[in-house]
């Protein structure tokens, strides 16, 4: 097999990594914001089955989630699922397993939010949405910035957990791609992509952290 | 007819009554300052005033409308005036408070402002956001109309260079000067001060209670929680001396720094001593 073909196979995997990057992005991030509500609850129920939800995700292993959120309804609930259920479960599984730590971060980013601010926008006569989206939002995400990053990274390398789950992004392939061609040159491949995917993180929250440090 | 009455309020907290039976109004354009010993219930009553405390008892209204009453309490009942100072909850019986729905109090908030200790501005706004976004985006007023306006009160602030700088810009004494900028654009028919230049130094207090004096002019009814006790007696037609959550005296800046009673020349200590 030439250079030109296992380059490319691995870009194929890597365009599935960043996809499920992306993906977890989009969706537990706001996702994260309504489980931190849900954890916040003043009603017992919704805080007591947030709290579950929140200790299982992180107590349990990533891998161990997506094998779950795959195999689940074959096994629980004797549901035929396809092929293409495959990338889907990871996009589920990564999607709610990331929402229970932002939530953790967005709730200790609001908790740390002086009450005086709340007050003053109590007086001025904002409601409760409006305090929240245009007072209390904005400054916990500065807040929170740093936290994100270091999960945001993270999830870079752990995407390629859903190699357990046989969905065919980088890691998958490179490992495939190793034992076929007996080198060691598509793993090295693979760590410079992780390294180089994380640098760009890094600079562009970097960027983000430079942009909201107009106020202190 | 009173701008502001609160009547017979209560208020505890884990079992520590902080407020003991309290009336106070405030008329149109009055100014009304409150001093007292740290601990002595001034920023809580000024606290349920402003709807930031749930009071335990009592009423509230602006301008004849109810924010808060007390069901089955007839008011009346008990004894309004004068020495009060056990905490037995003997007088007003004990019904439990009602307040109007939020609806309603969002309309009666509309009639006071509140100046912060440690000013509260948000830190991402900058100053001329900081005071025209409750007019734009609460009440709904003339984009164009609220930022002349702000403009106006930036200038009367002397921080009319100030307006695209952000808080954290600005000295605890500039900081302060917004906050009141901010209060005043919503045009409240009264203004509380809690301990406005408790947080800033002497130099820096001079600059606020310059600006508070010359609203005097705006004829708005002011009530301020302080510990400058010359600026009291300057600024004031009344003041409350409160102590350990009851009024020990109350009446013009005369009567009340040149008192006999025991407990308020001892509070005032060398001010009175001064101010004689």
């Amino acid at each position: 097999m030439s250079l030109n073909v296992m380059i490319f196979k691995l870009a194929s995997g890597m365009l599935v990594s960043i996809q499920i990057f992306l993906m977890t992005l989009i969706f537990s991030l706001p996702l994260g914001l309504v489980v931190a509500f849900g954890r916040m609850s003043k009603n017992k129920l919704v805080q007591g089955i947030v709290k579950v939800y929140i200790s299982i995700m992180r107590g349990t292993p990533l891998m161990l989630q997506l094998m779950v959120v795959y195999f689940g309804p074959y096994f629980l609930f004797d549901i035929k699922v396809g092929n293409s259920y495959r990338i889907l479960a990871a996009f589920i599984g990564f999607v709610i397993n990331y929402a229970a730590y932002f939530a953790e971060i967005y709730r200790s980013g609001i908790q740390s939010m002086p009450a005086g601010q709340y007050e003053a926008a109590q007086l001025l006569g904002y409601s409760k949405g409006q305090t929240f989206f245009k007072i209390i939002l904005p400054q916990v995400i500065k807040r929170i910035l740093p936290s994100v990053t270091n999960e945001v990274i993270t999830l870079v390398k752990d995407t390629s957990l859903a190699f357990t789950i046989g969905v065919l992004e980088m890691f998958t392939v490179a490992k495939a791609l190793a034992s076929s061609q007996t080198s060691m040159i598509p793993f090295v491949a693979a760590g410079l992509f992780y390294y180089v995917f994380n640098l760009v993180v890094a600079v562009a929250m970097e960027k983000i952290e430079k942009k909201l440090s107009y106020y202190q | 007819m009173n701008l502001m009455e609160m009547k017979h309020v209560r208020k505890s907290f884990g079992g520590l009554e902080v407020i003991k039976d309290i009336s106070v109004s405030v008329g149109e354009g009055e100014i009304l300052t409150i001093i007292g010993p740290s601990g002595s219930g001034k920023s809580t009553l000024l606290r349920c005033a402003t709807l930031l405390e749930t009071m335990d008892s009592g009423s509230l209204s602006y301008l004849g409308e109810k924010a808060a009453w007390t069901e089955g309490a007839d008011h009346g009942a008990g004894d309004s005036t004068g020495s009060n100072g056990s905490a037995g909850s003997s007088n007003g019986t004990a019904g439990s408070i009602v307040y109007a729905p939020r609806q309603e109090l969002r309309k009666i908030q509309q009639n006071f402002g509140l100046v912060f200790q440690n000013f509260n501005l948000f830190p991402h706004f900058t100053v001329l956001k900081n005071i025209m976004d409750a007019p734009v985006s609460v009440q709904k007023r003339n984009k164009d109309e609220v930022y002349r306006e702000a403009m106006e009160l930036l200038r009367k602030m002397g921080l009319e260079d100030k307006a695209d700088a952000y808080p954290c810009q600005l000295s605890g004494g500039q900081q302060q000067r917004v906050a009141i900028a901010r209060a005043l654009a919503l045009n409240p028919k009264i203004l509380f001060f809690d301990e406005p230049t408790s947080a800033l130094d002497p130099e820096l207090t001079g600059e606020v209670l310059k600006v508070i004096k010359s609203l005097a002019d705006l004829h708005i009814a002011m009530v301020i929680v302080t510990h400058e006790m010359a600026f009291a007696r300057d600024i004031s037609h009344r003041v409350i001396f409160m102590a350990d959550g009851v009024i020990v005296e109350e009446g013009t800046p005369e009567q009340v720094f040149a008192s006999n009673n025991e407990r308020t020349q001892n509070f005032l200590g060398r001010y009175g001593a001064m101010l004689k």
